[in-house]
């Protein structure tokens, strides 16, 4: 059993969900996102690290796959794209990828962050900005430490933390890294992240 | 008193956010000061990517805040040209994105080859990296000889590098394999000295570029080009700095000249989308319209 959303958290109306993921990604999403129900009521921005030689036709591959297994729209974050509810945008590789005030993304090719480009700090960091205490956070599977303080600056301003139980995770750095930088709201498994996001968001309807 | 205490109490609920606004404020003044002091305009850059390195120069400097700066800015010239060095982007690298290069080479030599005289503006060309790739490739199409390419950008730090054209030894494999990817005709080799662990680009390559001084956002335009490059400068920009920005490159261009943006950027959602044509879209490659 799941205990219920902390009440101060439970009104929060969130608007967006940003996941971090990277070794292991790929089967963790295409677990994951299939469960989430068809009308979530977030926008779901979903950032995979890639190896250096990933080509960029790979993107399209990710984006052709998760597309295949949910009935969310799925596609790449274009740049200056506004950000709507009930969709699932895959960060593309080679450039950070930035959330602006106004809700809509931005890349940018500064060097990459923990070794990482995109880098999950970088976008959680700028998303916590714009949606402060209406943002969720979620970090998986994964061999390195991106996202840890991303995931913090969320939790600081107002938004609530989630991360893949490392015992579940095919890799336990980076959900463990997470752990260790802050006070997480939730340790789950995949299913039990799945269940806690419906929970989360019942009864909230897909608004732009 | 109570209200001075009901207003406390109402700063204190409403503290997460004051301080996001507090340095969202910060911000518009320090770049109001800048404006004002030094005439560059960041206003209309993408806010989340400028503040990511405004709060880079601060942990740089050893300065707390970002109302701290702005005296400095003001007063301080030589901060100001390292705030400003922080400010711009620099990460490039030679054949970056080897495919445009072997589209340029298959689609647009062949037009370029019918002028009599060449002139290309590589804007935003950071540390040269690209402006030597592209002398190479003109070389091995037997244009450069009629070339003249401009390589400009508004910070001089990296215009000193390019000028310079002396690159690390360690990178020259990864470029050496761009440089392959894109259809080098002859070795890379050829085209640099290994001295102290640094390769310099050779002087052959050098006499046809001239580096200089250019701001996108308040220069003109200087010379009517045949090719106008600039990737990845438009990803750091608004939409109307970026409207204003492709006006000047369409008012640079000669009928039928040649644009070649960044992987991410495009055209599509810009005012000036009906003043050109797409010759390569995934390498983003356009041509200016001719409605004669």
């Amino acid at each position: 059993m799941i205990d219920a959303p902390e009440s101060n958290k439970s009104n929060h109306n969130y608007q967006a969900l940003v996941i971090g993921v990277s070794a292991g990604g790929f089967n963790a999403l295409c677990h994951l996102l299939p469960l989430l129900p068809d009308n979530f009521p977030l926008a779901i921005v979903v950032l995979q690290h890639r190896g250096e030689n990933f080509d960029v036709n790979d993107d399209d591959f990710l984006v052709t796959y998760l597309q295949r297994l949910c009935i969310m729209p799925v596609h790449e974050a274009k740049q200056r794209e506004s950000i709507e509810a009930g969709r699932i945008y895959i960060a593309p590789a080679k450039y950070h990828l930035l959330i602006e005030k106004e809700r809509l993304f931005s890349l940018s090719l500064e060097p990459p962050i923990n070794f990482s480009i995109p880098s999950i700090d970088v976008l959680f960091n700028s998303a916590s900005r714009c949606y402060k205490n209406q943002l969720i956070g979620l970090i998986l599977t994964g061999a390195n430490s991106d996202g840890s303080l991303g995931l913090k600056a969320i939790h600081d301003n107002g938004g609530l933390t989630l991360v893949q139980s490392p015992d579940t995770a095919e890799v336990a750095t980076m959900p463990q890294a997470a752990i260790n930088a802050h006070k997480v709201d939730y340790v789950l498994s995949l299913n039990d992240i799945a269940i806690f996001l419906q929970e989360l968001t019942l009864g909230e309807k897909v608004n732009d | 008193m109570p209200i001075t205490n009901a207003k406390k109490q109402q700063n204190k609920s409403d503290k997460r956010n004051s301080k996001e606004d507090l340095v969202d404020f910060e911000i518009s003044l320090l770049l109001k000061a800048v404006l004002f002091c030094y005439d560059y305009d960041f206003r209309h850059y993408s806010r989340a990517s400028l503040t990511r390195r405004i709060f880079n120069c601060l942990e740089k400097s050893q300065i707390d805040t970002i109302a701290e700066m702005i005296p400095k800015i003001i007063y301080d010239a030589d901060f100001f040209e390292l705030f400003l060095k922080e400010m711009s982007i620099t990460v490039t690298e030679m054949f970056r994105d080897p495919l445009v290069f072997k589209t340029l080479r298959n689609q647009v030599v062949t037009q370029l080859k019918t002028y009599s005289r060449i002139n290309i503006w590589h804007a935003g060309c950071a540390t040269g990296e690209e402006a030597y790739s592209l002398a190479i490739l003109l070389h091995e199409e037997g244009l450069l000889s009629r070339c003249q390419i401009y390589a400009t950008d508004f910070n001089n730090h990296s215009l000193s590098i390019a000028e310079h054209g002396i690159y690390k030894a360690e990178k020259i494999a990864g470029y050496t394999r761009n440089y392959i990817s894109a259809g080098g005709k002859a070795s890379f080799a050829d085209y640099y000295q290994a001295k102290h662990g640094n390769a310099k680009m050779k002087n052959e390559l050098k006499q046809h570029i001239t580096f200089a001084h250019h701001n996108l956002i308040k220069d003109q335009c200087f010379a009517q080009m045949h090719l106008i490059i600039c990737r990845n400068v438009l990803i750091y920009f608004d939409r109307k700095l970026q409207d204003q920005v492709l006006s000047l490159f369409k008012q640079s261009l000669h009928h039928r000249g040649y644009l070649v943006l960044g992987d991410k950027e495009s055209l599509e959602f810009s005012n000036q989308k009906d003043n050109f044509t797409s010759i390569a879209k995934n390498q983003r490659i356009y041509q200016k319209a001719c409605y004669d």
